[in-house]
């Protein structure tokens, strides 16, 4: 078995953009080809976006569709904005990953298998009953069935290697058919293989090998080669990097901005610990990680840090947020600046904590005790994770208040190609310790924020006790007296809506700033509406889409401009919690389009849902 | 870090804050909170750089009282918001001030961890039996059979003894002290405070409200002398009027045997060493009236203090990389303007 003929693509053709998917067993080395695709991508002055999905399970048995890792790769001539709501070929490496992820291949689209893999053992693992090589189940598909495993071995036999050490190299040996297939230049990846395995020539030599194999045989067995479009990218540094990478340096930098000690403070959980993970790298330039024992201490310990002067950050998921609430209360009573980053996934309870949602907003609304309000912010893609960690560090600390950064799984796993700012070029946060003893106040109020003073341990002279029980309005001492805490509590609330004023004006990201039909998403929407937008534009439809980033306090013309479209649309991934927050600020044209599958929205669904909303005359 | 800026010796009046103390006449805690002040005064502490942080509870209104920084935070997290304080700035001198309730029942948890982790502070567990902010409900530490609102038949829970619980989580200091016996409390107190690591003292305190004289046993007057040991280091570990009673080893039963002492079993009777585990955790261990109440300090041997990762005075850790040569790391390249 070697081609299998299907609908083949004119040689030589140029297309816009390509959307691949591997898909193997989770011992396969499928993040690292589709991460080196990426690479190759970028190189060849491709724009794109990728997106890992691993099984939950740590090593499921081999062969079985709950091991089956994936990873796709968006790329092409154009500002990609997703992960592509269909993929045009399918590397599976064997029947598992086949049968799990043949749903997201269109129709016509080019299958790459192992047949090697292909054995009646595997079938059944796989819930096949036959081949589906041959039983009609890839009708209308381009099929290359190579036998990569025997071609691997083949390829790398002259190295030395032991057979299961050389089987190994398959997945390099099918992105080098891959690169064939889309123009790709070798180089990077070759050199990336060299540096990885400096230690182990032989495995870099193989794996080369490999590489250069699939490279060849494509030429060989005469596979389309196709054009793909290119940009032309802004010059600067790149790198690509994932939403937590992003989320992990804007801290890193905040601290920088602000000249305080960034200390991290959180407990593992899925999908939040990669953010943990990267920034305990990071200890040589000074950032301090603390793996606490529970989300509680993990919280109350960044509480701490905040209270000694220092850029208190805490992170979790759902589950590990809920436990922090009764804390969060202490930030806002007790006034101390704090971050609390929340990586959003499938809920409730246990729920699917390798997928994605933006369940979480009315917890980080409203999930706290008392009258509790902080600032909420929310990261879309990850240069956005980089600009809202610095935000929300500008937020807390010149505010004296917590701050909720909102991410999600999607967010945080994705990875695109990147321009690094200038940490030096961006402004400084500069938020002085009181150090005047003089008729010292720990609840003196800065007249234009409302933020009380901060004093900090080691300062002689401004000794102070504070705690969470209502303070004097004045004197910051303990007070039971009723008006009191009224004016307390409105202090607190009048602190929070007047961050607004420092928030910059809301403008549509894309479209007009009045008309019939807005879109308005906060989060990880942010990439499969801002596309249908672009979309449903470039038709010459008459469509603006608004990306929230603050979600507590609103920007301060938010109202305004929701008001001058006639109708509003809010894709969630949720059940409509924007929407009905918009409702209950008097937005009464809102709409909702929710889903709740633990994958992010189509372009497709979305321009379906504005196309049903716009008059024939829209167009 | 901070200098001191005055050589004026603090009095023990100059760590008392214009607060009005609001514990019930006669509670345990105006005692313990006089002993405080008077060790930060000898020991030379400095207010700015000493925080005192607590949790909930009637030991837990202590911060107040202090003139130093002061955290009154929530229910059992005293430990944690204290790590993160010592994350911050390890030079801080801190105290966290817990009851039996708040460090064992719903802090249990940061409590062990604090203590395994040994973090540089000092932790006085105010254990007086009972829930007395919420008015009198059992606690972790009350007997069995204790008749409370909430146990009106008697509690059927086995107690937690905190030492033996501070032994078990590898607490590098453990001592014990009782409200009324100030120059006893006072010397405990300055040895934790000169430990390095987490000290843990346990502080035997009377609730006259819902607890009264639940410590009569061996703090009473009369009891003294026959049911408390008073350990000192180095001193054997006798007590009873004249000192007539010993602690011995008893190798059947591999433990502590209380032993009437005559001239010849004089010499089998144990020395308090407070670098020994085995003999802390056997004090710890001993209860009352089969054994003598031990007091003082059980165990004092420093091992290694938790280290800072990242800490700016921890300079063997850091590099010369910055933050922009960690975002360059990875695939990063560059695009230059084309001409």
């Amino acid at each position: 078995m070697n081609v299998v003929e299907g609908t083949k693509p004119p040689e030589g053709s140029t297309v816009e953009t390509v959307v691949v998917r591997f898909a193997g067993d989770s011992g396969d080395g499928i993040q690292v080809i589709g991460s080196q695709l990426g690479l190759a991508s970028a190189m060849a002055e491709n724009d794109l976006g990728t997106f890992p999905e691993y099984p939950s399970e740590v090593r499921a048995p081999v062969g079985t569709t709950y091991g089956v890792s994936a990873y796709q790769v968006h790329f092409g001539g154009r500002p990609i904005k997703t992960i592509g709501d269909e993929a045009d070929m399918l590397v599976a490496l064997n029947p598992a990953a086949l049968k799990t992820n043949l749903d997201i291949l269109k129709k016509g689209g080019t299958i790459l298998v192992d047949s090697g893999t292909f054995t009646q053992r595997n079938f059944e693992k796989a819930g096949y009953s036959a081949s589906p090589l041959e039983d009609g189940t890839l009708d209308g598909y381009r099929i290359l069935a190579p036998d990569i495993s025997k071609l691997t071995l083949e390829s790398v036999a002259d190295i030395g290697l032991n057979r299961k050490a050389s089987l190994r190299c398959k997945n390099f040996w099918a992105l080098g058919l891959v690169y064939w297939m889309y123009g790709r230049d070798r180089q990077p990846t070759i050199a990336w293989l060299e540096h990885k395995f400096a230690g182990n020539k032989d495995v870099a030599t193989a794996n080369i090998a490999a590489l250069n194999a699939g490279h060849a045989y494509g030429e060989t067995v005469e596979a389309t080669a196709l054009e793909v479009a290119r940009i032309t990218p802004e010059p600067g540094t790149y790198n690509f990097v994932t939403g937590y990478e992003a989320l992990a340096w804007g801290l890193a930098a905040a601290a920088e901005l602000s000249g305080r000690r960034l200390v991290f403070s959180s407990y593992p959980i899925t999908p939040a610990s990669p953010l943990l993970h990267t920034l305990a790298r990071l200890s040589d330039i000074g950032v301090t990680t603390f793996q606490a024992e529970d989300e509680i201490a993990a919280i109350c310990a960044a509480i701490g840090v905040s209270f000694a002067g220092g850029l208190g950050v805490t992170s979790s998921s759902g589950p590990g947020i809920a436990l922090k609430q009764e804390a969060m209360s202490l930030a806002v009573s007790a006034e101390l600046p704090l971050i609390i980053v929340n990586t959003q996934r499938a809920g409730p309870s246990t729920g699917m904590p390798t997928k994605t949602e933006q369940s979480d907003l009315n917890q980080a609304l409203y999930g706290r005790h008392g009258e509790s309000p902080l600032a909420v912010l929310a990261a879309g893609s990850p240069a956005e994770c980089f600009e809202m960690a610095i935000e929300a560090a500008r937020i807390a600390l010149t505010y004296m208040t917590p701050v909720i950064l909102l991410s999600d799984g999607f967010v945080a796993n994705s990875s695109s190609p990147w321009i690094l700012p200038d940490i030096d070029q961006l402004p400084r946060i500069d938020v002085a310790n009181h150090a005047e003893p003089e008729s010292f106040n720990p609840y003196d109020r800065d007249p234009e924020t409302l933020a009380r003073t901060w004093a900090v341990p080691g300062t002689p002279g401004c000794e102070h006790r504070i705690g969470g029980i209502e303070k004097d309005f004045a004197t910051g001492h303990i007070s039971y007296e009723p008006d009191n805490h009224q004016k307390m509590t409105d202090v607190r609330a009048d602190k929070i809506a007047g961050i607004a004023k420092s928030i910059p004006r809301l403008e549509p990201d894309q479209g007009p700033a009045e008309g019939d039909l807005a879109v308005v998403g906060w989060g990880s929407t942010y990439g499969p509406i801002s596309r249908a937008v672009t979309n449903l534009r470039a038709r010459n439809y008459s469509v603006s889409h608004i990306h929230l980033h603050h979600l507590r306090p609103f920007a301060a013309n938010q109202g305004n401009l929701l008001a001058a479209f006639r109708r509003i649309l809010v894709p969630e991934m949720n059940t409509g919690q924007l929407a009905a927050l918009l409702r209950a600020e008097g937005c009464t044209n809102v709409e909702a389009l929710n889903k709740m599958t633990g994958r992010p929205f189509q372009v497709a669904e979305i321009e379906e849902a504005i196309l049903s909303r716009l008059e024939p005359g829209d167009e | 870090m901070n200098e001191q800026l005055t050589s004026t010796k603090l009095t023990a009046a100059d760590f008392a804050t214009d607060q009005e103390v609001r514990w019930c006449p006669g509670c345990g805690d105006y005692a313990i909170l006089k002993a405080v002040r008077t060790v930060l005064a000898e020991v030379g502490a400095r207010r700015e750089n000493t925080v005192f942080v607590s949790g909930i509870g009637c030991s837990s209104r202590f911060p107040y009282y202090i003139d130093t920084y002061g955290f009154h935070t929530i229910h059992g997290r005293a430990p944690a918001v204290a790590t993160g304080m010592l994350l911050a700035n390890p030079d801080l001198d801190v105290w966290i001030v817990t009851g039996d309730g708040d460090g064992l029942s719903i802090g249990g948890n940061h409590l062990l961890h604090i203590l395994r982790r040994n973090l540089n502070c000092q932790i006085l567990l105010f254990n007086n039996e009972t829930y007395g902010l919420t008015k009198g409900q059992y606690s972790p530490t009350s007997h069995l059979a204790t008749r409370s609102p909430s146990s009106p038949g008697g509690s059927i829970d086995n107690p937690v003894d905190p030492s033996s619980f501070a032994l078990g989580c590898g607490a590098r200091f453990v001592a014990r002290g009782v409200d009324t016996q100030v120059k006893q409390l006072t010397e405990v107190l300055k040895a934790a405070y000169h430990h390095k690591g987490a000290a843990f003292v346990e502080i035997f305190q009377n609730c006259i409200v819902f607890n009264e004289d639940v410590f009569d046993g061996f703090t009473a007057k009369a009891n003294l002398a026959e049911h408390q040991l008073q350990v000192e280091p180095g001193k054997p570990l006798v007590y009873g009027t004249d000192g007539s009673r010993g602690l011995v080893f008893d190798p059947a039963a591999l433990g502590l045997r209380a032993a009437e002492l005559s001239e010849d079993s004089a010499n089998d009777v144990l020395v308090h060493d407070p670098g020994n585990y085995n003999l802390a955790t056997a004090l710890a261990r001993m209860t009352n009236p089969e054994f003598p109440m031990a007091t003082g300090v059980l165990y004092d041997d420093p091992g290694p203090v938790y280290t800072v990762q990242g800490a700016q005075s921890d300079a063997a850790a850091r590099t010369d990389r910055t933050l922009k040569d960690a975002m360059r790391s990875g695939f990063s390249w560059k695009v230059d303007r084309k001409s």
